[in-house]
């Protein structure tokens, strides 16, 4: 398991194939986030991001077979088009490696202490929470 | 009772710093004791901790809940909710 907090770019290729070095993975699964329309920089808490992330990871081993995973978020200036986080989980079947892929988005954008901060044209502007994140974080108490 | 108080995002903005070292009375010993605390401070923190204001919280860099208790020597840290992915 590798969780990273990181202001530099990532290397997708590098990434998906070190965690496939694995004769019980059978199925890796992968997200990539990226910045849309317009500049942004992204804040974070120090300590706590690569706890709650950790954590994140954590409780998506409980709920799925996860062999290895790996989540790299960036924080700092970044443009349009740049990548902002990875996920890439492992698991012997596709569907533990894509249900454990989402639910670590879907936890990561509602508990993972990142702020993005967006330059508009009418200036900056801190970005809102959006209720459709918690809701989809929401949706996995049930599952 | 002291504690170590981090403010980030816009609320970092609004008070002016991102954290400081605060000697609170003994009666503050919940998160959303020490909100009132720090709303009562005037100026920046007013504004800052309006009960408008949509914060979460975190004790010792764990989310929690408005109730939590907090005690000498935590590190609280006031944030607006988290936008990363």
């Amino acid at each position: 398991m590798r969780v990273a907090v990181q202001r530099e770019v990532f290397d997708v290729g590098y990434e998906i194939k070190r965690i496939s070095n694995n004769k019980k993975i059978g199925a890796v699964a992968s997200f990539i986030g990226q910045v849309r329309d317009v500049a942004m920089t992204l804040e974070h808490y120090p300590g706590m991001t690569e706890k709650a992330l950790a954590a994140i990871v954590e409780e998506a081993k409980k709920r799925w077979q996860v062999i290895d995973c790996t989540v790299i978020h960036r924080y700092g200036e970044l443009k349009p088009t740049d990548p902002i986080v990875l996920v890439v989980v492992a698991s012997a079947h596709r569907a533990d490696a894509f249900a454990a892929c989402e639910f670590l988005m879907d936890y990561l954008k509602t508990r993972a202490p990142f702020w993005k901060k967006e330059e508009t044209p009418e200036g900056e502007r801190w970005v809102e929470a959006k209720a459709s994140d918690d809701q989809a974080a929401e949706r996995w108490r049930q599952a | 009772m002291k504690l170590k108080v981090l403010y980030f995002a816009s609320v970092r903005e609004k008070v002016g710093k991102d954290a400081e070292e605060l000697d609170v009375p003994a009666g503050v010993v919940t998160v959303a004791a020490l909100r009132s605390h720090l709303r009562g401070c005037g100026g920046n923190y007013e504004n800052a901790f309006a009960e408008r204001a949509l914060l979460r919280a975190a004790v010792n860099q764990d989310m929690v809940q408005p109730s939590a208790r907090i005690k000498a020597g935590d590190e609280v840290a006031f944030f607006p909710p988290v936008t990363g992915g």
